[in-house]
């Protein structure tokens, strides 16, 4: 893992220096919530609707076991004992008092965190792949280059004050788990002709009220230039994007207008005025970077197989072990490990929240098994990406005890899900109850939710989409219609490679008829499948008007 | 009838005017107030006690005050949660 330089820490700890005598110039009156807010927020604090949240970021995702043990103990010393994981692979807290935060900002700079630009118009929190470094099918591991980004990015002057928030993912895998297609800037790592690494760089996409799958801006970028890239797309779009109107802000908008073509001249333009090598970063410094994140040693048997794991599970334990092994891990680059994926989605729980409790068991885990590695990944859950095969019982029973070892990632109760109005001053419906209700209902059908395969429901409680409803198989957005909770339907989204925007069904639904909705859309798609098709497949190959029907005859009934 | 809400500036818990200037976290002991007198309310909040100040549109129900109008639901779940309740995540469906 990347370690903080004299750089860093004086960064975070000048910063922290600041906000403390910010808050107390509040506390004071000498400053009005209309002065202080632009600077609360520029510290991740924002006031929610029942109180204060801090979101803290966890740069790309990954935390060492130090780390999540310290968040473990915000939560118990300053808020309620639970933090909510969030799609930016940060972390909340809901309940801070402002006169706790600066406490809280030292307590994670000593394990070189902070909340910086978790908020406010710039460059946020940069994310990637959860599986980076341990995945079979990368070019490389990406994350030395989102450090790149995150160093280049931290109160960069030019750009923190961008017309909106900016939200850069990368990827170095074909399989697209960082969602790029719907990032502001989305960094697909691919290899030329020649097999040398470079970036296939997506622009424009985004989901809020204006939903958008990015574009192509570049097909091959060589990755000792990417810096400068991005460089030159910021300074097109601080100088283009619109000002005047917050909801025509981003930078899809931008994207949009122009065209393609017309922006990507704009930006090749602006590239070739550039001074490259101010920007970019010389080989060496990538090298130091890159050294950061050199894979574990693994000193394990690498012969040891899922296979025979479960086989010498006890009896008892058998099924649900291989059930576990089966949805929750996934395979690792190198022979005899396992990437574990951490359901924060117990059948009925809200989706994302962990105890303190469970982070440090979480914690517990990664540092006796894990390589001391923990990443959260945009799904709202954990993942440890470097399990030795033979660690895997004791791994499964822990979490078990934990209650972490709920089988069903990428499964329909994985959902993604909002605060929505359960926490949020924006949202205008709840998400979560719903979130709730689904999993119970989805896992109680005959034959159990792993029958039903992959299938993604993503849940927001506003326009705002943080629940990522746009590019769910099955996408729900809470409305407001005169003072009642109703429930949009948008169905074949996606986030993945084949990344889509959901198609608006019908009507809104009252609140009353979501779940039976649900489980109409899956009696259609059980009854219409192909042999071992998703339900995002079945849904493209079928089209919308079965599952139309299915939803507004229903809901006629 | 309206309430003047906001919340707490020192720990951000919701909070409502009381009839005696102070704060009071329950909405039922809040202050009430016409229309016309609501706005000179707002305006005479001090921006030490609370952060973002705002009206809502409430009942006088026998001697208890309820939040009313169109945010009814979000007032509701803003001042009873269930979130703000200690217990709330141990509640499985």
């Amino acid at each position: 893992m990347y370690r903080y330089d004299e750089f860093d820490e004086t960064i975070v700890r000048e910063r922290i220096d600041q906000f403390r005598g910010q808050v107390a110039r509040r506390l004071s009156g000498e400053l009005t919530e209309d002065q202080f807010k632009p600077l609360r927020l520029m510290n991740g604090l924002y006031l929610q609707l029942h109180a204060y949240m801090l979101r803290v970021a966890v740069p790309y995702g990954t935390l060492s076991s130090g780390q999540l043990n310290a968040l473990a103990d915000i939560a118990d010393r300053y808020d309620k004992g639970y933090g909510h994981f969030t799609t930016r692979q940060n972390i909340q807290f809901n309940w801070p008092a402002l006169v706790d935060v600066p406490a809280i900002l030292d307590d994670l700079a000593a394990v070189e965190m902070h909340a910086m630009q978790t908020s406010g118009n710039c460059i946020r929190n940069v994310t990637t792949d959860q599986y980076a470094g341990a995945a079979a099918d990368e070019i490389e591991d990406p994350r030395p280059w989102c450090e790149a980004i995150r160093q280049w990015s931290t109160l960069h002057p030019e750009f923190s004050f961008l017309p909106r928030k900016f939200k850069i993912a990368v990827t170095a895998s074909a399989t697209d788990r960082a969602a790029v297609r719907v990032h502001d800037i989305g960094l697909q790592m691919v290899r030329d002709a020649d097999g040398a690494a470079g970036f296939r760089v997506i622009v424009g996409g985004g989901l809020g009220r204006t939903p958008y799958i990015g574009d192509t801006l570049r097909d091959f970028l060589p990755k000792e230039h990417l810096l400068s890239y991005l460089e030159a797309i910021l300074r097109v779009y601080n100088e283009q994007g619109r000002r005047d109107n917050m909801y025509k802000a981003r930078i899809k908008i931008l994207v949009n207008a122009l065209g393609i073509d017309a922006f990507r001249n704009l930006v090749e333009e602006e590239w070739g005025r550039l001074d490259k090598h101010g920007v970019d970063l010389p080989t060496e410094e990538t090298a130091r970077i890159a050294a950061y994140f050199a894979p574990p040693v693994f000193n394990g048997d690498a012969g040891a197989t899922i296979e025979g794991v479960a086989a010498a599970a006890p009896p008892h334990e058998r099924a649900a072990f291989e059930r576990w092994l089966k949805i929750n891990t996934a395979p690792h680059k190198t022979p005899g490990r396992r990437i574990v994926n951490v359901s924060l989605k117990p059948i009925g729980g809200a989706p994302g929240d962990a105890t303190s409790g469970q982070m440090r068991a979480v914690a517990h885990l990664a540092h006796r098994y894990g390589a001391d590695e923990i990443r959260v990944t945009h799904e709202q859950n954990l993942c440890m990406p470097h399990i030795a095969v033979a660690d895997l019982p004791a791994v499964w029973r822990a979490l078990d005890a934990a209650g972490l070892a709920t089988a069903n990632i990428a499964l329909a109760s994985d959902i993604i899900a909002c605060p929505g109005l359960d926490y949020c001053a924006l949202a205008t419906a709840r998400s979560i109850p719903l979130a709730q209700q689904i999993a119970t209902r989805v896992a109680a059908r005959e034959g159990g939710e792993e029958t039903l395969g992959e299938l993604k429901i993503k849940i927001s409680g506003c326009v705002n989409a943080c629940g990522h409803h746009h590019v769910g198989n099955i996408g729900i957005l809470g409305v407001d219609k005169r003072g009642e909770e109703f429930y949009q339907i948008t169905l074949g989204g996606s986030a993945a490679d084949d990344a889509a925007i959901g198609e608006r069904v019908g009507p809104a639904l009252p609140t009353s008829g979501v779940l039976d909705a649900v489980d109409a859309l899956l009696d259609v798609y059980q009854a219409r499948r192909a042999p071992g098709e998703r339900f995002l497949d079945a849904y493209r190959r079928l089209g919308a008007e079965p599952f139309k029907e299915a939803l507004y005859d229903h809901a006629d009934a | 009838m309206k309430a003047v809400t906001g919340n707490d500036l020192r720990a951000g818990g919701v909070v409502y005017l009381a009839p005696d200037g102070g704060w009071t976290p329950d909405l039922a002991r809040a202050a009430v107030f016409e229309d016309a007198a609501a706005d000179a309310a707002l305006s005479a909040v001090s921006p030490r006690a609370v952060a973002h100040a705002y009206l809502i549109d409430v009942v006088v129900d026998g001697e208890t005050v309820r939040a009313a109008g169109r945010t009814v639901r979000r007032e509701t779940i803003r001042r009873d949660g269930p979130t703000i309740k200690t217990d709330w995540r141990d509640a499985r469906l």
